[in-house]
Formats: structure tokens, C-alpha cells, sequence
């Protein structure tokens, strides 16, 4: 744990260090409240309105959370077809990658035409923008396999999707979690997008809905909160990757 | 209980005939290389002379290499199901422990794991004690002598040995030659080597592979394994050595 408590360490100098700075700023540039909160102004907004954050920190959560969920197994299953299947490959990949092309913050208008101002409209958006990372760190772990591995599998007379579960999948188990990785911080971008093209709730909605009324300080309060979240996830995520990949 | 039953069919010969090509670039040949039923054959030859190349023809291994002139089994029966595969890597899977190493060919065919007779091939190994451990926990000689037991429960008539015993210390080296010679006896062996100690030990007939193609070399009457330490086997060392160098 000593490694956990030296990043533990530095991520909390760094903070106090970002605090100061933003102090230093208001102070000397003598910004007013409008433009850029103090740090104390924000830390008491933050506990005040700390009910009213927390319902829509919540929401955006639970976003977050079923859009990752969904977009890990989508990702994943996609990866493996791809990977299992030639005829697959020549035909998705193009339009995977052309998929790319369209912004997804471009879609976001139209995911809530069609899926409306709830949850799913935002789930939708995280999961369209985790998903190209995921599917393709873990299609691409599962094209390079050791071709020693698979050598030995085909002399062994395996079945072929015997091999891909039995030697391809754990094989490419840590390109996976390097996309999961990368969802992790992809997915709340996904869900704050989707509150603020339309929502009624969220961290996203909370934040738009604070600017509109110039209340910079609960902005900001509310930006923390998002940060911190993102934070947790991404440490969260990161732990459930080390343990799928703990033999690797 | 018995760890290598021989159940299937008699060990058939092999044999290889022929020029290959990968890629249009001649890799060796035309040559004629045949390995006795039942006997253990040591292919010796120089880094680059098409020995690996020419097992993994026999192997099945061969998606890309064009062979111009015919490949097989003496008995006329195809090789495919009749062959194990034991190479300079030992090819574990670090994800499985020793047990599931030794059990991954029956899985990949989709067959029952008979784990009393892993456990008993484990034991004639001498890895009584490592049944569970993982790969990364082990050794490189234990590693080797996994790779051993994991070709014994293949249980196939013919077995293809590609440098396996090359990246051990002496010692080791040594110790698996004669575990190797004694587990694998009655089965057609073709072992691929660059070290003409190795194929003094070994080799019940000697192929020696050059550019020009495969000379038969007489070895020493001795039953295999020789004693590495034995006037006879050493002197048949440097003979070989001394082919070795002149022909290249």
C-alpha cells in the first residue's frame, strides 16, 4: 500500500498546489466573483448546496456507470467477432472506422430526438464514445496473439472457438483493459454531452443551469464534484483491471 | 497409472522431400529427409538452414511455405491428430497453473480433462509439488519439464522437437535430454538441434542439414541416452563439429 499512499500523497499536493494558484490568481488579478469564484467561496457553495449537487452528481453517476457497463460488453463482444470472423471484418471495420468519422458530440442532438431527455439519451452517448477505444485496444490485443500460442493449438487439433476462448481472449485480456482504461475517463465527457443537448437532471444540466443564472461558484462546485467522480471511476476501473489481468 | 499409453496407432515414419519456399526466397533444399518409426532422429544444422522450416511442414504448420515435393507419413494415413509439438519456448500459458497447462490440449479439442493422468505424467516429471503453481512461479527447467508433460498427455505417436532443451543451463540441459529420451522411447522423434552435443546424446540415427542438403551420419552403437561424459560420445561430438564446419 505504500505505493498507494505516495500517488495518495502527491495527488493531494498537487491539489492544495492547484488551490493556491487559484487564489493567487483571484487575488492579484482582483477577478470578480462572476468571472472566477475563490476557492472558499466555492468550498462553501459546495456545502451548501451539497443536497442539490449530490441528487445530480447521482444521476449522472448511474449515466456513467449503465453507458460503461453497456459499452464495455458491446466493445468487447464486437472486439471478439471482428477478431473471429474474416467476412466481419471486411465489412464492419470500414464502417467502424468511418463512424469515427462523425463527431459523436454531433449526434448528441439527435440521440435525444430519438431517445428522449432521460437516461437513455445520455447512456447512448457514453456508450458511443467508449466504444471505439474498447473495441479496438481489445481487437486489436486479440489479432496479435503469440503465434507460437497458436501454432501449439493448431497442432493440438483445436477447435477454433475453443482457441479463441481458451487462448486469444486471456492473451488479450490487457489490451481490453487499456480500452476500459481509456472509458473510464471517455465516459462522464459521453453523459455531461447528453445533459447539456437535454436533460433535467445531471452534473451536466446542474452546470448549465448554474451558468444561466450566473451562479459561477455552484458551476464551479458542481465541475469539482464531476472531477472528483471521474477520479474515482477511473481508480475503480483501473483496480477491476489489475485483477483481470493479475495472471498476464 | 500410465503417463504415455501409445494408445493410438503405431508410430508411423516421416518423410520430406523436396525444395521450400516462403515468399518466393528458397529455404532449403531440394533435399530428402527421412525420420524412422519408432526412432529418435536428430536433424542437425546451422542457424538458417530450413530445420525449423522443414518441421513445421511436418507439423502442419505450413499455411505459409510453398513445398515443392511431398511431405508425411510412411503409413500413408494423414499426420494431422498424430503429431506433438515441443519447441525452444516452452509456450505456457501464464494464466493457467502447471495442471491446466498440461490439460489445455484435451480442452482446446473440447475432450474430457483426464486429471488423474495429468497428475501421474506431472509426477514422472518430477513436478509433483508445482500441480498448481503458475508459470512466472517456476523455473526455467520446470518450465521445460511442463512443456514435456503437456507433449506426453498429447499422447501422439509422433513428436516434432524444435530446439527445446537450447535455452536450458547445462545441467538442466542434461537432466531433460535424459527424461526426454527415456518418456519419449517408441515414438518417431524428430528432433531439430544446432548443438552436436546434443544430437551425440540423442540421436539413434543423425541427419546433418546443410545448404547442399541431408547427410546420414553413423552415431555411436551406445543405446540413447549416451553419457555426455563417455570417450565415445565425446569424440562423436567433435566429429560432428568438425562436419559441421566443413560444410559450411
Amino acid at each position: 500500500m505504500k505505493t498507494f499512499g505516495t500517488s495518495l500523497a502527491r495527488g493531494l499536493g498537487a491539489a492544495v498546489l492547484g488551490v493556491l494558484l487559484w487564489q493567487a490568481v483571484v487575488t492579484l488579478a482582483d477577478l470578480p466573483r462572476f468571472i472566477l469564484p475563490a476557492p472558499l467561496l466555492v468550498a462553501e457553495t459546495l456545502w451548501k448546496s451539497r443536497v442539490l449537487i449530490l441528487e445530480n452528481a447521482w444521476i449522472t453517476l448511474i449515466e456513467v456507470l449503465v453507458g460503461l457497463f453497456l459499452g464495455a460488453i458491446l466493445g468487447g463482444l464486437s472486439a471478439i467477432g471482428l477478431a473471429a470472423s474474416p467476412f466481419a471484418r471486411s465489412f464492419l471495420r470500414p464502417m467502424l472506422v468511418f463512424s469515427q468519422a462523425v463527431p459523436v458530440f454531433a449526434l448528441a442532438p439527435i440521440l435525444t430526438l430519438w431517445l428522449g431527455y432521460g437516461l437513455w439519451s445520455k447512456v447512448a452517448m457514453a456508450l458511443l464514445i467508449i466504444y471505439f477505444p474498447v473495441t479496438s485496444a481489445f481487437f486489436d490485443a486479440l489479432m496479435r496473439t503469440p503465434p507460437g500460442w497458436l501454432h501449439l493449438a493448431q497442432v493440438m487439433g483445436a477447435d477454433k472457438r475453443r482457441e479463441m476462448w481458451l487462448i486469444r481472449i486471456p492473451a488479450a485480456l490487457p489490451g481490453f483493459a487499456s480500452g476500459l482504461r481509456l472509458a473510464a475517463v471517455y465516459a462522464p465527457i459521453g453523459a455531461i454531452i447528453g445533459e447539456w443537448v437535454g436533460a433535467s437532471k445531471g452534473l451536466g444540466y446542474l452546470m448549465l443551469l448554474a451558468n444561466g443564472r450566473a451562479k459561477i461558484d455552484l458551476m464551479f462546485a458542481a465541475l469539482i464534484v464531476l472531477a472528483v467522480m471521474t477520479l474515482l471511476l477511473h481508480a475503480a476501473v483501473d483496480r477491476f483491471c489489475r485483477w483481470l489481468t493479475r495472471h498476464s | 497409472m500410465e503417463y504415455g499409453t501409445l494408445s493410438m496407432r503405431p508410430a508411423p515414419s516421416l518423410y520430406l522431400t523436396g525444395t521450400a519456399r516462403i515468399g518466393g526466397a528458397r529455404i532449403f533444399g531440394p533435399l530428402s529427409l527421412i525420420a524412422e518409426a519408432g526412432q529418435w532422429t536428430c536433424v542437425l544444422g546451422s542457424s538458417g538452414v530450413g530445420k525449423s522450416t522443414a518441421l513445421r511442414i511436418l507439423a502442419g504448420l505450413d499455411q505459409d511455405i510453398t513445398l515443392d515435393g511431398e511431405a508425411g507419413a510412411g503409413d500413408g494415413l494423414p499426420l494431422a491428430g498424430r503429431v506433438a509439438l515441443m519447441a525452444q519456448s516452452d509456450l505456457l500459458m501464464p494464466w493457467l497453473d502447471v495442471t491446466g497447462n498440461v490439460t489445455l490440449g484435451a480442452r482446446l479439442r473440447g475432450e474430457a480433462v483426464d486429471l488423474e493422468r495429468a497428475r501421474a505424467v506431472l509426477l514422472r516429471v518430477g513436478l509433483g509439488e508445482h500441480l498448481h503453481k503458475r508459470p512466472p512461479e517456476l523455473s526455467g527447467g520446470q518450465r521445460q519439464r511442463v512443456a514435456l508433460a503437456r507433449t506426453l498427455m498429447e499422447d501422439r505417436p509422433v513428436v516434432l522437437l524444435d530446439e527445446p532443451f537450447s535455452a536450458l543451463d547445462a545441467r538442466t540441459r542434461a537432466d531433460m535430454q535424459d527424461l526426454a529420451a527415456e518418456l519419449l522411447q517408441g515414438r518417431t522423434v524428430l528432433h531439430v538441434t544446432h548443438d552436436a552435443a546434443e544430437a551425440a546424446r540423442l540421436g539413434q540415427r543423425i541427419l546433418l542439414m546443410t545448404e547442399a542438403g541431408v547427410d546420414e551420419i553413423a552415431p555411436p552403437a551406445a543405446p540413447v541416452p549416451r553419457a555426455f561424459d563417455a570417450g565415445e560420445t565425446l569424440a562423436f561430438q567433435a566429429s560432428l563439429l568438425r562436419r559441421l564446419m566443413v560444410t559450411q
